[in-house]
């Protein structure tokens, strides 16, 4: 299967500074469509008939979210443009701002009208500052060309922090605090970012919103699979020749994705989906990509047969103990202790004890997490136990083996 | 409404960012004051300039590298890089350089993975580094 370049149509072909350019290639054409000939309640029917889920991971269907929050009846509402992409391996929101940041204002607008308000961040990682004046300018030429309709689009950036990815941290974020995350419910679409009904939609899943407006649900939802539609965009790198952003249409297969499109060759494990995605060994590399299956974010990392488990869970779990908030004993004990483990087999000192030990936290953090962070933690863990068991096995065998051929020290 | 419980507390990460562009990093003395201005205690502020890796008490250089760590990058030698920066500049990782040019951190994902191994220097992204690269991007630096 090819690409299938909807929502990428045009990157790198206009200049993403350029309205006019922008204009000419049906550009604002949704938005005008929307407010002209549709009520907010018909853009929000419009968007649910679609099938449109969150792009950003968790997959919530979008319409559902909008029509929680427009049916509050607390009139100061907020929208917020999650552009806090810290999931590992992935880079399709920055690609979206760099190349389309019209597309996502257009979208951002079209959201702010169904939902009723006037009020909308976007939520910038720090580490994504460079994106600050393109995003800027798109933001200002949408308000001179009169598209905006007195919405205040106002750009905060982060100060580095993985978890303000999550929405009630990032709110968190927003509001002053440290990223902390919130207990639920309540949900953000009837309290969220200062106690206010609150819509949090990730880039890509706004870039969708107006293509799904000007040709309409029903051609949506012919794309893609049963419970997911229309494209993904993935961010493909590690082991390939080919590494950057490919849009496909939802069901395609891992293989035409990491080995048709990115070059990739003798695959050993694919992880979808960020730090906490799960992993494909080679043996099941006609996995269709979709929220069925494995997706997550749209971060695919390629490993090939030269790569070790351990040593990439090692790395992982540090990253996960790392950013993990805090809030919560499962995760912030939890990863800390994965990460001892986890570290003792790379090191060399693993005892056989260990993969049940890692196999009870992993349940433990699943169960009682606050967040995805500390409920998904162990997916990498569980998944590759479950396909590279010998792995562990091995390392940890031939680490007794080796101790016993060691000096006994007195005492 | 302003105040700690209301709106107004959420230009605190913005003074904070501010500060340290101003201050090359937020001191102690930045906190109380900016906790009195802002009817907060020392406490919370702290505790909100620690939870940002971008936010630092101690004092940075003038430019600041942070080299990503995580899986792509480290996949594509980023440890190697890590020493090689280590040797240019003969300091470690969380150690500034004595005439201040530089301060050198390891940070996560940047989301630079098809450029990887990728690192920031202050807001710009490097990616496909190599020993060469590296030396001269290094050179550029005042």
């Amino acid at each position: 299967m090819p690409e299938k370049r909807i929502l990428l149509k045009y990157c790198e072909e206009l200049d993403p500074q350029d309205i006019v350019a922008y204009e000419g290639h049906e550009g604002f054409k949704a938005l005008k469509k929307a407010q002209k000939e549709m009520s907010p309640v018909d853009v929000i029917e419009e968007v649910k008939a679609s099938g449109l889920l969150g792009r950003g991971g968790a997959g919530f269907p979008c319409g559902v979210k909008w029509e929680l929050a427009s049916k509050s009846h607390d009139g100061e509402r907020y929208l917020i443009c999650n552009a806090d992409e810290g999931e590992v391996g992935t880079f399709k929101d920055r690609y979206i701002i760099q190349n389309n940041p019209f597309k996502l204002i257009e979208g951002m607008a079209i959201a702010a009208y169904a939902i009723g308000t006037k009020n909308v961040y976007i939520y910038l990682r720090e580490e994504y500052h460079y994106l600050l004046g393109v995003l800027q300018n798109a933001v200002e030429k949408t308000r001179e060309k009169g598209y905006l309709d007195g919405v205040e689009i106002e750009i905060r950036e982060g100060a580095g922090s993985y978890i303000c990815g999550e929405e009630s941290a990032l709110m968190n974020s927003l509001e002053g605090k440290r990223g902390e995350v919130r207990f639920r419910p309540p949900f953000p679409p009837t309290s969220g970012l200062f106690q206010k009904p609150t819509v949090i939609n990730n880039v890509e899943t706004l870039v969708n919103v107006p293509h799904i407006i000007s040709r309409g649900a029903k051609w949506y939802q012919e794309m893609g699979t049963e419970k997911s539609k229309g494209t993904k965009i993935f961010a493909v790198s590690g082991d390939v020749e080919r590494p950057g952003v490919y849009e496909m249409e939802m069901g395609c297969e891992l293989k035409e994705l990491v080995v048709d499109l990115a070059g990739a060759d003798g695959i050993k494990m694919v992880q979808v989906g960020g730090s906490t995605g799960g992993i494909v060994p080679s043996s099941m590399l006609t996995t269709p990509l979709s929220y069925e299956t494995v997706l997550g974010s749209g971060a695919v990392v390629v490993f090939d047969e030269s790569r070790d488990v351990i040593d990439f869970l090692y790395r992982t779990m540090e990253f996960l103990n790392e950013e993990s908030c805090g809030k919560c004993t499962p995760c912030r004990e939890g990863s800390e202790v994965m990460v001892e483990i986890l570290g003792r087999m790379v090191k060399g000192e693993g005892v056989q004890e260990d993969i049940q030990l890692l196999e009870d936290l992993s349940n433990a953090m699943m169960f009682s997490s606050l967040c995805g962070l500390g409920q998904t933690a162990a997916v990498p863990v569980l998944d590759t136990l479950k396909y590279f068991r010998n792995e562990y096995e091995m390392r940890i065998n031939q680490s007794v083996f080796l101790r016993t051929l060691m000096p006994k020290t007195t005492g | 409404m302003m105040g700690a419980q209301g709106r107004g507390r959420d230009v605190l990460l913005r003074m904070l960012k501010d500060e340290q562009a101003e201050s090359g990093y937020v001191s102690e003395g930045a906190i109380g004051s900016i906790a009195e201005s802002m009817g907060l205690t020392v406490s919370e502020v702290y505790g909100v300039t620690t939870f940002y890796s971008f936010l630092s008490t101690k004092p940075l250089g003038r430019n600041v590298i942070r080299i990503c760590k995580s899986v792509p990058c480290c996949m594509k030698d980023a440890e190697t890089m890590i020493d090689w920066i280590r040797e240019e500049l003969g300091i470690a990782p969380g150690e500034t350089t004595p005439d201040g040019r530089f301060t050198f951190e390891l940070t996560n994902c940047i989301g630079a993975c098809d450029q990887a191994p990728a690192m920031l220097i202050n807001d710009e992204v490097y990616g496909q580094l190599t020993r060469e690269k590296i030396s001269d991007i290094l050179k550029s630096f005042e």
